[in-house]
């Protein structure tokens, strides 16, 4: 892959996102017309906002790789990841906006009337912006070391450092329109060489992909295994091997390898002839490879199991993102809120037709890639691989610059409302300064983190992050839109209970002290279990507390449910501040 | 791969640490817990006591209702260490704390009547039918405000206790004083919703006569422009005076400060030249009514006291996190800042000064002392003015404007 038009394309896309970030506000806005200025965020653009800091690394580059590692059954996260969209139109988008809350912890503040709750509300948005943003480092990491070849804690690094330094500067002035840049610049990143791709497998006499039977290599290949995996043979095997298989040596002579499971060590390079085919990746509990196994093949009740997991985690976690929530704010009432979600919607929709494309193509012309791990590659490599050439090059270029802006714009609208809750909440006082080391920290935690932990499949990754939202925050939203019973110590019981619950799973399972079998796919898969469990407690120790229903509650629904020109004016209440 | 997994964890489990510690040393901080010296057993139960009466001051501190005695009463009985306890209004029972509620609460009022005249505590027997419980005598004990007795605060003991009628009364003087605290914060409030209508008021002779003369100078030379300066001057006039909602929404406000600017500009004409840069995602932000308009009515009227001269003023409205950054900047004949000190501790007579600390003091009450106005200006330097607006706060949401 040629460097040069790598690194230009991810130095175009930083340097486009810092100056449309700083001076956007400048251009289109420096007027003496009111009319201009004063006109608010349109549903259009805001949709284009939310999609372009929705669609992260985990859906640009990772689920076409797990398309390519499982096949089909994991379509089911491009279908959870839009159909959040859906239940946060029905049930939270318009209420939420009326609420006039900014972040998640505002809301809880607002409808419950007490601090204590907000607190742990804010506990909350910054875990499970923690745990989104890390995945986005180590995505940055990786597409880095593909295309350049640089370290792997290198792109993290890039991506922690260029965010925090533009949003502590005050360089996201014009978010909006930098979020709005980024999906479109996503869309056109995987929608041109998706269509170089295909008209390359259409010349290539359209070859099916094969999800039901191990892929076969369609040329000579060289893999090189850089972690030391084992792996599942169903045949005798003939492959030339460089390096350690079984703590045997070979020195890339011709081998066969027989049935059954062997133990390649890092470093070793293996050479398949033509039309070999490629040997399972032998799954175990601590293999980040094997987390979605469950959902691929494995036991039937595992399967079952774990797509519920992944439905109900997708559905329900969505309207608990902090980068997404914040995002309603914008929109000038609760019907311009609902009308951006359906917009989002369609945007998304049209996004996540692409990936899978991506996927089936990997499995066809990479499927190498399922050996070493770098699953989440496919998409930056196909080009080189399929059209090869300058052409290659360049498409390959415009992917790696896509692959760039979704790491960005996620990472900024996380860092922005991460640092915007910890300056409110956590840190002892307010201020500009206050929000600059508040956004230094933000980016921090996670950075370290994604410095030491295992890489993750992203898409799996941010699943997870998914989970503990659904399981705390979809909850409270939902209750305390649609319920007027619900009280500060159900709602502050219901988030320990199924929030804490959710994350101390998830924590676990990602340091690997998940048993095997049942525990695991149980723990790795949380949401099943875990937003009941959320829902049950909040309602019964509402029912429970019934003295401590907020005073205001019934005005407090009316506001949130009548449009806000029919909302009756509440009487003035002059003692009250 | 478990190895480096678990030094992640450790990490984060790190992190959490040192994050917890920092809350417990803010919220120790603020607490202002116990010592390592718990102090002997006197000033231990005084410190007791002194905790638990701060324990029923806030509710209170938001004068007599139903919540707020109920919130207030446990604190209240702990303190006077009896089996139960009663507040009441004039007319009703607001809060029972403890036992008996249901066979005393319906006769407490029966009894409280004589305290509600006299305004003098008494100790009376409860007559209560059943010889199991352990109410049987009462002291009743009047809540009294600046407008008299407002209520009652009634104890009740097993026996005829001359300690219990002190430390009744006693605790019912302090809590007299906490509600005639309320009373003055409710004042404070009014005061200031006073001056509002004030400002409002302010806003019309010299505003007035200036636009009309001005609209009448176009109604023969430029009658289209003329009708919509009166337009303008319409809409104006209606927000300004509008009666209802204390909040109201960013968009709304630069409404009026355009409507405002439309009608200064006919009667200063090219001489006024106004720049504006508007974050689009800070329009929703809500906050109180009439509280940039001043602001920018004050930049004009610096910009035209030297006559002859250009002036520009420029607003910006930025985006930073959970708040909203406003300015006001304008290049005109500034001000001494220890005048500007004076004014806004309302210590000196200007004229224009009335809007200035208005604005201060309603932002400062709203949002807390550190979102009062930032100015800065000097003598011939012109004034650059920044106010931060939290995008949210419990209690501010606006209502829909007349516009």
């Amino acid at each position: 892959m040629n460097q040069t038009y790598a690194v230009a394309a991810v130095a175009c896309v930083v340097l486009a996102t810092v100056l449309i970030g700083a001076l956007g506000l400048r251009i289109s806005r420096t007027t003496s017309d009111f009319y201009v200025a004063s006109r608010t965020v349109n549903p259009g653009l805001n949709a284009a906002a939310i999609s372009g800091e929705y669609l992260s690394a985990a859906s640009f580059l990772g689920i076409a790789g797990l398309v390519l590692l499982q096949g089909p059954d994991m379509l089911w996260y491009p279908v959870g990841y839009t159909a959040g969209y859906l239940v946060l139109l029905v049930l939270v988008a318009a209420p939420l906006r009326r609420s006039g809350a900014y972040t998640l912890s505002d809301f809880a503040e607002a409808r419950l009337e007490s601090p204590a709750v907000r607190r742990l509300a804010s506990l909350f948005v910054v875990g499970v912006g923690w745990l989104y943003l890390l995945p986005q480092l180590q995505g940055a990491g990786l597409t880095l070391e593909i295309l350049t070849g640089a370290p792997d804690w290198f792109g993290g690094v890039l991506v922690a450092v260029v965010v925090t330094g533009a949003v502590a500067a005050g360089g996201m002035r014009s978010i909006t329109f930098v979020q709005a840049f980024q999906y479109w610049l996503k869309l056109t990143a995987l929608l041109v060489p998706a269509l170089f791709l295909l008209a390359a497998w259409a010349g290539d006499d359209a070859p099916r992909a094969r999800f039901d039977a191990p892929a076969v290599l369609r040329q000579h290949t060289e893999v090189r295994v850089d972690d030391t995996v084992r792996i599942d043979l169903d045949a005798p095997l003939s492959v030339a091997v460089a390096g350690t298989v079984d703590g045997i040596r070979h020195e890339g002579r011709q081998t066969t390898l027989e049935e059954g499971t062997h133990r390649v060590e890092s470093g070793t390079t293996l050479t398949f002839p033509p039309g070999a085919d490629i040997p399972e990746r032998a799954s175990t509990g601590a293999d980040p490879a094997g987390w979605s196994q469950p959902l691929a093949g494995g036991g039937d009740g595992y399967q079952l199991y774990a797509t519920y997991g992944l439905i109900l985690a997708t559905f329900l976690g969505t309207m608990g993102l902090p980068h997404v929530a914040v995002r309603f704010y914008t929109s000038p009432n609760g019907r311009a809120a609902r009308r951006t979600t359906l917009v989002v919607l369609g945007l998304i929709g049209a996004f996540y037709l692409l990936p899978p494309v991506y996927g089936a193509l990997g499995r066809i012309y990479a499927p190498e890639l399922a050996l070493t791990g770098d699953a989440d590659a496919a998409v930056l490599v196909l080009p080189e691989r399929m059209v090869g050439g300058l052409t290659g090059d360049l498409l390959g270029a415009l992917l790696a610059g896509g692959a760039f802006a979704a790491f960005l714009s996620t990472a900024s609208g996380l860092t922005i409302s991460v640092a915007g809750v910890l300056t409110q909440d956590v840190l002892p006082s307010r201020g500009v300064r206050h929000f600059r080391l508040a956004t230094v920290l933000a980016m921090a935690v996670p950075l370290a983190v994604s410095l030491v932990a295992a890489d993750v499949p992203v898409a799996d990754a941010v699943g997870l992050a998914f989970a503990v939202s659904a399981s705390s925050f979809c909850p409270l939203l939902v209750l305390g839109i649609w319920w007027r019973r619900l009280t500060p110590p159900g709602a502050a019981a219901g988030l320990v209970t199924g929030g804490g619950t959710a994350l101390t799973a998830v924590m676990a399972t990602r340091a690997g002290l998940a048993p095997e079998g049942w525990p695991h796919t149980l723990m790795a898969w949380p949401a099943v279990w875990s937003v009941p469990l959320g829902f049950l407690t909040m309602i019964l120790v509402s029912l429970v507390t019934p003295r401590h229903t907020p005073p205001g509650a019934a005005a407090i629904l009316t506001r949130l449910h009548l449009p806000e020109d029919l909302a009756a004016r509440p009487p003035c209440e002059g003692a009250r501040r | 791969m478990t190895g480096t997994a678990l030094a992640a964890l450790g990490a984060a489990a790190a992190a959490l640490l040192a994050a917890g510690f920092a809350l417990g040393r803010v919220t120790a901080r603020r607490a202002a817990g116990s010592g390592p010296d718990p102090g002997t057993p006197v000033e231990r139960a005084t410190f007791h006591t002194l905790h638990t009466a701060s324990l029923a001051a806030p509710p209170l501190r938001a004068g007599l209702t139903e919540d707020t005695a109920r919130k207030a009463a446990r604190p209240l009985r702990s303190l006077l260490g009896t089996r139960a306890l009663c507040l009441t209004d004039r007319v009703t029972v607001l809060a029972w704390d403890g036992i008996g509620a249901d066979h005393h609460r319906e006769r407490v009022m029966h009894r409280v009547g004589d305290v509600l005249e006299s305004g003098r505590s008494q100790s009376v027997r409860t007559g209560c039918d059943d010889p199991e419980c352990p109410l049987r005598w009462a002291v009743i004990a009047p809540l009294t405000g600046e407008e008299g007795v407002l209520g009652t605060l009634v104890a009740y003991g097993p026996g005829e206790s001359a300690v219990l009628v002190r430390a009744a009364t006693e605790v019912a003087r302090w809590v007299s004083v906490q509600l005639e605290l309320a009373e003055l914060d409710c004042s404070r409030t009014r005061l200031i919703e006073a001056e509002i209508r004030a400002l409002r008021a302010q806003i019309s002779p010299h505003f007035i006569f200036n636009s009309l003369a001005a609209i009448a100078s176009f109604v023969r030379t430029d009658p289209e422009r003329a009708r919509e300066l009166l337009l303008e001057f319409a809409d104006f006039t209606r927000y300004s005076f509008r009666r209802h909602g204390d909040f109201t929404h960013l968009a709304d406000e630069l409404r009026c400060i355009e409507q405002y600017l439309a009608l200064a500009g006919a009667r200063f004409g090219d001489r006024l030249k106004v720049t504006l840069q508007i974050a689009p995602e800070v329009l929703p932000v809500a906050l109180p009514f009439l509280c940039l308009q001043p602001l920018v009515e004050n930049a004009v009227k610096h910009g035209m006291e030297d006559a002859g001269r250009v002036c520009r003023v420029s607003i910006s409205a930025r985006d930073a996190g959970s708040e909203a950054v406003v300015t006001i900047e304008d290049d005109g004949v500034g001000m001494d800042p220890a005048e500007l000190r004076r004014i806004l501790a309302r210590e000196a007579d200007h004229s224009s000064g009335i809007g200035l600390s208005n604005v201060d003091e309603r932002l400062r009450q709203v949002y807390g002392d550190d979102h009062g106005l930032v100015i800065e200006t000097g003598v011939g330097a012109g004034m650059k003015i920044t106010v931060r607006i939290p995008k949210y706060r419990a209690g501010v949401h606006s209502q829909p404007g007349g516009s």
